[in-house]
């Protein structure tokens, strides 16, 4: 029943959600940004999950009833992005790619905010050495270059070589030990600012053990900024995957299609001339990332007062933020 | 002017000073003292990693020898002892500067790092310079258009900077300006006939540029700088975006404070105010992030050369990846460990002696 009570005060459904009331709250050039980001995520997500329907072969196929597929064939006709060396349909790869980042980012940065907020949480409400082990271990981890890290993940979990689950999951692991440290840091340091409030004093004098304390009252507080690092790492997890990809460290050309690895291929062949191979699985790649950046960037600048574009006079929630400054300079 | 000059040094230099504000030497000290749990923990975590799944030697050769004859290999270079024993012994080997010997080319890991070290630190350094170029008048210019349509595009350039994969920019840098116009190689470090030169030079740097400076060999700078650039501009771009936002927000910050008004109301030029006034006290935030962009401008390396066949740590990496070459991998990681951690302490400092205010 209070349930029932409180439910009208909560606002709709759509402006509590992270991104369209961002969405909503954005004006101008602002505005454009993010929805031009909301739009390239948007399309990354339906190729991903519609990649059986939208791509005319299959990412391993390299002929058909009408026979085996031309190698290097020019995009047009039958195979409008052209096809590889190896009679890949380039098309149909970078459509089944879209599949594999997003398994890939989906397993990632699921694993590291997992890994990432349970130890951060733990780490900042406990102290003491466990606190002082893991903090001088995860800026060791960071401060190195995130390809390496993910470079010597991948050769502990498989030795670099897998099919489709099992990269999906190596991979997924090496971008997560490059983002544990990052989730943790930044959880860390909100609990450690949350442990000195009132409220948790209060439930400690109430006698809530510490799992609880920490699983619900700091855990609640403390993810805030989760949507923002999610948007920031997804696009650096697309990257770190092109990167194992192109250095042969991903999941084998048979077992599914990726788009690092496709330019990896496509090297060679950018010396005779043949283009369509790597732009097309280059460009997937930079429209994912720059989509999920420019979704990320705005949240960033919307959720900062001093960075958010202010709304022509006459606007819907001008009025509040004007009483606001009154009251301040008063 | 000279009583000033002279006063005080003898203050500064008594230990009593030093220890009262928590000194500058103290700092220096601390901040160097940390290098190594840093590349301690480091060295532990990638020797951990690459043995948990087996041994270096059947990694290389599994499949392609027979197991009695892997087994025996395995034995002779004791990597069936005991895993904490052997790390033991790797800590002793490196402390001594022995790095053992690749598996896939018997090469010495550490004759190799110094060899391919230089090139990579040429590679890093032409970048570096490509990414300053770019980035820090850009970043003045988006301050000053602040909000404005060239603001907007930089910020977008900034952000296809940063999406850019270096191979992805490689493969288009290529496919423009070597196989479609014709004018630069499309991969290596130089043609065949200087880098012949360059190897009968009596004490080389290995650094190619500097070599033929030295040896007024202008016929072979010309020829290094001409392959140079694609893979400079590759890797130079991806940093130079960083550069960007970085100068354009610190200098928005400055160009706010009451200085710069006052510069701007005595009739100071805007290129001024922007160049001089506002950017020089931008200058400390932009070199201690600059030194945090030296793991990005080493990861990008990796992947430049192998994109561009420049013969760097990073081509070389890849190489022995592709070998399954374990004990090669951990030399070239450990080595990029090292330069990340010392960069760091190096910056630390810097910011330090620019900014009394850092302190640890």
């Amino acid at each position: 029943m209070s349930a029932a009570e409180l439910k009208p005060k909560k606002k709709a459904l759509l402006d509590r959600l992270p991104v369209t009331s961002h969405i909503r709250q954005s004006v101008g050039l602002q505005r454009t940004m993010l929805l031009a980001g909301v739009v390239l995520c948007a399309v990354f997500v339906l190729a991903a999950v519609f990649a059986p329907l939208l791509a005319p072969y299959g990412y391993s196929q390299i002929s058909d009833a009408a026979g085996s597929f031309p190698a290097q064939a020019e995009p047009g006709g039958k195979h409008l992005w052209g096809t590889t060396v190896g009679g890949y349909d380039v098309l149909s790869r970078v459509i089944w790619g879209s599949q594999t980042a997003a398994a890939v980012i989906f397993a990632a940065v699921l694993m590291s905010i997992f890994l990432g907020v349970f130890l951060g949480l733990v780490s900042g409400y406990v102290g003491g050495w466990l606190d002082r082990v893991l903090v001088v271990i995860a800026d060791a981890i960071y401060a190195f270059p995130t390809l390496l890290v993910a470079i010597v993940m991948s050769i502990a979990i498989n030795k670099g070589q897998s099919g489709f689950w099992g990269g999906i999951l190596a991979c997924g692991f090496a971008i997560t030990a490059v983002f544990v440290p990052q989730y943790f840091r930044v959880i860390r340091a909100e609990t450690i600012r949350l442990k000195a409030e009132p409220f948790v004093e209060s439930a400690q004098v109430v006698g809530a053990s510490s799992a609880r304390i920490i699983g619900r009252h700091i855990f609640a507080n403390a993810t805030r900024t989760l949507p923002l690092i999610f948007t920031l790492n997804a696009s650096e997890a697309i990257l770190t995957l092109a990167g194992l990809g192109f250095l042969g460290f991903g999941i084998e050309p048979s077992s599914a299609a990726e788009w690092g690895f496709d330019l990896n291929k496509a090297m060679s062949d950018a010396s005779s001339g043949i283009w369509w191979t790597g732009v097309f699985p280059g460009l997937a790649i930079v429209l994912t990332v720059v989509g999920l950046t420019l979704v990320g960037e705005s949240i960033n600048d919307l959720n900062d007062p001093r960075l958010r574009g202010r709304k022509r006079a006459g606007g819907k929630s001008k009025a509040p933020t004007a009483v606001n400054q009154k009251e301040v300079s008063a | 002017m000279a009583t000033l000059i002279d006063a005080p040094p003898p203050t500064v230099a008594t230990p009593k000073s030093k220890s009262a504000g928590g000194g500058l030497g103290k700092y220096i000290l601390i901040r160097f003292l940390l290098i190594f749990p840093t590349i301690f923990i480091l060295v532990t975590l990638v020797f951990f990693l690459m043995r948990i799944t087996g041994d270096p030697i059947t990694a290389a050769q599994g499949g392609r020898l027979p197991q009695e004859q892997i087994n025996a290999l395995v034995h002779q270079a004791g990597y069936d002892r005991n895993l904490f024993i052997q790390y033991i012994e790797y800590l002793g080997n490196i402390a001594t500067g022995n790095f053992g010997r690749t598996i896939s080319d018997g090469r010495s890991v550490a004759e190799m790092l110094a060899k391919f070290g230089a090139a990579t630190l040429e590679l890093a350094i032409n970048s570096l310079v490509v990414a300053l170029l770019v980035g820090i008048p850009l970043g003045m210019f988006a301050a000053h258009k602040r909000d404005k349509v060239p603001d907007a595009f930089l910020r977008l350039f900034a952000i296809l900077c940063y999406a850019t994969p270096v191979f992805f920019a490689g493969l288009l840098l290529k496919l423009t300006f070597s196989v479609t116009l014709g004018w630069f190689p499309v991969a290596g470090r130089a043609s065949t006939t200087t880098e012949l030169a360059m190897g009968k030079l009596a004490a080389p740097s290995g650094v190619y540029w500097l070599d033929a400076l030295r040896s007024g060999n202008l016929a072979a700078f010309g020829d290094i700088v001409h392959h140079a650039v694609l893979p400079a501009v590759a890797l130079g771009l991806l940093t130079a975006g960083v550069f960007l936002r970085l100068v354009r927000t610190n200098v928005i910050g400055t160009l706010g404070k009451d200085y710069v008004e006052a510069g701007r109301s005595r009739g100071v030029s805007e290129y001024r105010l922007v160049t001089k006034h506002a950017y020089k006290p931008a200058l400390i935030p932009i070199i201690t992030v600059m030194g945090l962009q030296i793991a990005l401008l080493l990861g990008g390396a990796v992947l430049t050369e192998t994109t561009f066949e420049w013969k760097g740590l990073g081509y070389q990496l890849a190489q022995y990846l592709t070998a399954r070459d374990f004990v090669a991998v951990q030399g070239i990681v450990m080595l990029l460990a090292v330069i990340v951690a010392v960069t760091n302490f190096v910056v630390d400092i810097a910011a330090a002696l620019i900014d009394p205010r850092v302190r640890y």
